[in-house]
């Protein structure tokens, strides 16, 4: 075997493997319909009477940290279910804020999803049974990207939704001048 | 309400006017090309069956060029001639039509706001009367023969609606107002569906445009804005608990109920609709089984997520929405 025919066979096994470690994130648009609930009872908080360890990281947590499709839909949510009312765009005013790296009841993926699904005192809301489990996870996936803990190449560079306020033209119910855009055929 | 409604897509259906000048358009077009066309393939027969002339060289092998005869001369001329007039009527007859067709309602008597969603229509009819301002979803009624001025906007990306029947296509541009202005000239349900790419549900972006006399326009509206009727028997009213105090109400709104999430369609007379999900699934008891049982193998990727009801759940939530009518 020659050297450069082996140089060659090395670099073409080298790219398999290159290849090989590429995988296509996926987009899990459907939940298990029974049984995937976030875990009541156990719930994984930094607080223990006396110290102690934190429970192992949730198995579901590697389904939404870090993945893109996830932290999209929670970015959406987090507008549409009025997160924003108390904790801002992340800077927080009633509620605390969440893109800086104090987390009161904990900042991995599985704690956020308890602090959501079960409320915490001082007004925070339960959201167990208001939202899906699903929801609750993609929520919790899009809080860790405001403070940058997930790696940026899953977070996406611009908003999913529609963002800022709507332009002057968008007045409600006023008389709207038609548009210049020409009418398709 | 097994209807079928899809056959109803058609541009050549000719019941607005709209679609009416499209097709004069149309006629336009085939007509001159269509004539264009013959003229081409006689000149082609012509040139096929012709002999060539007694003791004519060849032009090629001599490289000497006769003198072209003046009936030939005359003949191209003419027709660079016909050929520029064609163009040029075609190009008037598009302009005219296209004017017409973008040209809004002098005085629109009724106001309708279409907003696009990642995948489904939300509908408002503008009134003057707060009380009167009527919210539904996917389902457009409209009075026969009355200018109905369509405003257009987005809520995530550009979707176009577009009804063949009735009208030419317009976009829904996020960020902007564009404006449609139909006016229907037959009686009965239309089928209409976004025409711009939007994602993966594109396919299942329908509406129904259901075209009535104006005293039964009335009376749907009317309709329409009572309230969701009271809970009448145990089933109805353990999914009416349920879909007011849990995840649907999360979204939708049920007007006359606590329910008044503002993400996804207004369910207040789900069930006096056509179709589920936006032109998905006819609307039948069987469909909305599946289709809250398992929004996401139906329509994988749209916003109804999977909720995971229990089948006592199930059997009482699809009881309460099939009295929403």
């Amino acid at each position: 075997m020659s050297s450069r025919f082996r140089a060659s066979f090395i670099l073409l096994g080298a790219a398999a493997l290159l290849a090989a470690g590429c995988s296509r994130e996926e987009r899990h648009s459907r939940s298990k319909p029974v049984g995937e609930t976030v875990a009541a009872g156990a719930s994984p908080d930094t607080i223990f009477p006396g110290g102690g360890t934190p429970p192992a990281l949730d198995a579901r947590a590697r389904l939404y940290d870090n993945n893109a499709p996830a932290i999209a839909a929670g970015q959406e949510l987090f507008s549409q279910m009025n997160c924003v009312g108390c904790h801002a765009h992340g800077g927080g005013s009633m509620g605390p804020a969440l893109m800086d790296n104090e987390w009161r009841y904990g900042g991995r993926i599985d704690q956020i999803a308890s602090t959501i699904a079960e409320g915490r005192p001082n007004g925070m809301p339960s959201w167990r049974g208001k939202l899906t489990d699903t929801q609750i996870w993609e929520l919790a996936a899009y809080v860790r990207s405001l403070s940058g803990l997930p790696s940026k190449d899953a977070v996406s560079s611009r908003a999913e939704g529609m963002s800022g306020a709507s332009p002057g033209t968008l007045t409600p119910h006023g008389k709207v001048q038609p548009s210049d855009t020409a009418q398709q055929q | 309400m097994s209807f079928d409604y899809q056959k109803y897509q058609s541009a050549f259906g000719n019941a607005g006017v709209g679609n009416h000048q499209f097709l004069i358009l149309f006629a336009i077009f085939l007509g001159i090309c269509a004539l264009m066309y013959l003229a081409v393939i006689a000149f082609l027969v012509g040139g096929l069956l012709r002999r060539r002339r007694a003791g004519e060289a060849n032009v090629v092998e001599t490289g000497r060029h006769h003198r072209s005869d003046p009936l030939m001369s005359t003949g191209l001329i003419a027709w660079g001639a016909v050929v520029g007039v064609g163009l040029v009527a075609l190009a008037i007859a598009s302009f005219f039509a296209d004017r017409l067709d973008a040209q809004a309602a002098a005085d629109p008597k009724l106001t309708i706001t279409v907003t696009g969603n990642q995948w489904w229509w939300d509908v408002q009819y503008d009134a003057s009367d707060p009380t009167k301002v009527l919210h539904t979803a996917n389902e457009i009624h409209v009075p026969l023969g009355v200018a109905t001025h369509i405003i257009l906007r987005s809520n995530d990306v550009i979707h176009s609606l577009w009804v063949p029947s009735l009208a030419g296509k317009e976009d829904l541009i996020p960020g902007r107002v564009t404006d449609l202005t139909i006016v229907p000239k037959k009686a009965g349900i239309f089928r209409g569906q976004c025409a711009e790419f939007c994602g993966t549900q594109h396919a299942h972006m329908a509406l129904v445009v259901n075209v009535d006399p104006y005293p039964e326009f009335i009376k749907w509206w009317q309709q329409q804005l009572r309230p969701a009727t009271a809970p009448a028997n145990p089933l109805v009213l353990a999914g009416y608990r349920y879909v007011t105090q849990r995840e649907c109400a999360s979204c939708h709104t049920i007007a006359g109920t606590p329910a008044g999430g503002s993400v996804g369609p207004d369910l207040t007379h789900f069930a006096s609709r056509r179709s589920i999900a936006a032109g998905t699934m006819p609307m039948n008891e069987g469909n909305l089984y599946g289709w809250i049982a398992d929004p996401q193998s139906i329509k994988p990727g749209t916003k109804m997520p999977t909720v995971g009801l229990e089948p006592n759940e199930l059997h009482a939530v699809v009881a309460y929405l099939e009295t929403l009518k």
